[in-house]
């Protein structure tokens, strides 16, 4: 364990530590679902679906009340919308003041697509959350959720505004911020990143926001200084070593060492065959060194399925400096999934449960560190997000 | 007038035929959204835009901007366009 702990954190995924019995939040193309585990995690409780036929992208229960949950939905046909409990889900209210980008009198302004990140903002700050939108935008709420407003300056700012690009620049189903991070140790210091659009920080609580670019790779012949050409999938704090940032991109594996500015491309030390391409990375709870990722084929026209078919998930124990497979209890072969970047946590436990939801509606756990494997629930809808949360105690 | 709501919406109503004012389709919808608070912004965009697949019919003619003025006795219609998947 490190040493450097900050105590706990605000994250948006990991719990607020110890043992006991397991929430997963589960967003997917067609609904939530929450899955609760007995103290063992090893049989689990299904309640759902809640908003059945709604796109939900994002599920989240607040750590620092143990109660409230929001939800980002919206459908094929209405416009988005944020859902919100503060009985664990057990009952929901829509939010008032779903996240809207000002109005633009010309009538040309930007309009929420669909609410894509949910974080809750720092442990001193309670009740306040952030959103990510598509197409890019930050949002906060200080009332629980309820209403929200245009957060810092970067909706409208003109180069953030071109960093983002359009519509057409972005993920097949819609550009994206996400990845809304708040050190723990400081409410003011803040991450977030877009896809596309690049990793960007500001340590004056979102008045201002610079782009953290060096050493980050690009398609080949753009400009890698430029944040319009960087598109980061993940990108995960370490709730041990606050000063540690690992990232999934779309070019690669990273970490990033503060008070260094330059990330190091640590998928380097991936199996050639596999590569470094993938959408989720999971960092442990207590382990500044040890993280997850879950690979994907991102040759030629980029299949985003699992490489060869044969899913499984790479670990390391130092670092990124190597990496271990990790493959047992999944399938050995024809398994043409991928996991999405919000559909793969760990959980506050020892030893420490990860999971994750796959594009095929499977929902996987391990009890002990990403090995073995099991299989909670198949048969849901393609999975967008998962989050867990333990040490919750009674509702 | 009688508003005749499809079923994505009926979270908000709970009822296919409901009643709102309104001298044109905007100010409809801000009388419904007075009633059933969210319902508005689920069919209207922050800029004012009718979202993509959403439609409005008066008496069976389609209305494209929210400033068409109503007929007080007619009946409008919402309808979510056949998308989706």
């Amino acid at each position: 364990m490190d040493g450097d702990s900050p105590g706990a954190a605000p994250t948006t995924s990991g719990g607020v530590g110890g043992n006991g019995s397991v929430m997963l939040l589960v967003a997917t193309r067609k609904g939530a679902w929450i899955y609760h585990s007995d103290a063992e995690r090893k049989h689990w409780r299904v309640d759902g679906p809640h908003f059945l036929g709604h796109i939900v992208n994002h599920v989240v229960l607040d750590p620092r009340d143990g109660q409230t949950v929001l939800a980002a939905a919206k459908t094929g046909h209405l416009g988005p919308t944020i859902f919100r409990s503060t009985d664990r889900g057990r009952s929901w209210r829509e939010a008032s003041g779903p996240p809207a980008f000002a109005r633009d009198e010309t009538g040309q302004g930007r309009a929420v697509d669909h609410t894509f990140w949910l974080t809750p903002c720092h442990a001193n700050e309670s009740r306040a959350w952030y959103a990510g939108t598509s197409p890019q935008g930050l949002f906060r709420s200080d009332d629980g959720g309820d209403t929200w407003r245009p957060f810092s300056c970067i909706n409208d700012d003109p180069a953030y505004r071109e960093w983002m690009g359009t519509v057409q620049d972005g993920t097949p189903d819609g550009p994206k911020l996400h990845s809304i991070i708040v050190d723990p140790r400081d409410p003011a210091h803040l991450y977030f990143a877009m896809s596309g659009g690049g990793v960007h920080e500001s340590r004056d609580a979102g008045r201002t926001f610079r782009p953290v670019l060096k050493g980050l790779e690009v398609v080949d012949g753009f400009d890698a200084t430029t944040p319009t050409f960087h598109d980061p999938h993940c990108v995960r704090l370490c709730p041990s070593r606050p000063d540690r940032l690992y990232q999934q991109n779309h070019c690669g594996i990273y970490r990033l060492d503060r008070p260094s500015d330059e990330w190091l491309r640590i998928g380097r030390n991936m199996p050639a065959d596999v590569g470094d391409i993938g959408f989720p990375l999971v960092v442990h709870p207590r382990e500044a060194d040890v993280a997850w990722v879950f690979p994907m084929d991102g040759q030629s026209v980029w299949p985003r399925t699992s490489p060869d078919g044969r899913p499984a998930v790479y670990s390391t124990a130092d670092g990124g400096a190597t990496w271990k497979r990790l493959d047992r209890g999944l399938p050995a072969a024809q398994a043409w999934w991928t996991v999405k970047r919000q559909a793969m946590c760990a959980d506050g436990c020892d030893p420490v449960g990860v999971y994750f939801g796959t594009t095929s509606g499977e929902l996987w756990m391990s009890a002990n560190g990403a090995d073995p494997w099991t299989c909670i629930a198949r048969h849901l809808p393609e999975i967008y997000g998962v989050e867990a949360m333990s040490g919750l105690g009674p509702a | 007038m009688n508003v005749l709501v499809p079923s994505p919406l009926r979270s908000y109503t709970a009822s296919r035929i409901v009643e709102a004012e309104g001298e044109c389709l905007d100010d409809l919808l801000i009388d419904l959204d007075r009633q059933y608070p969210g319902i508005r912004f689920r069919m209207v965009d922050e800029q004012g835009r009718i979202r993509p697949h959403l439609r409005f019919f008066l008496q069976g003619r389609q209305l494209f901007d929210l400033r068409q003025k109503l007929e007080p006795d007619a009946e409008l219609t919402i309808v979510q366009a056949l998308s989706g998947g």
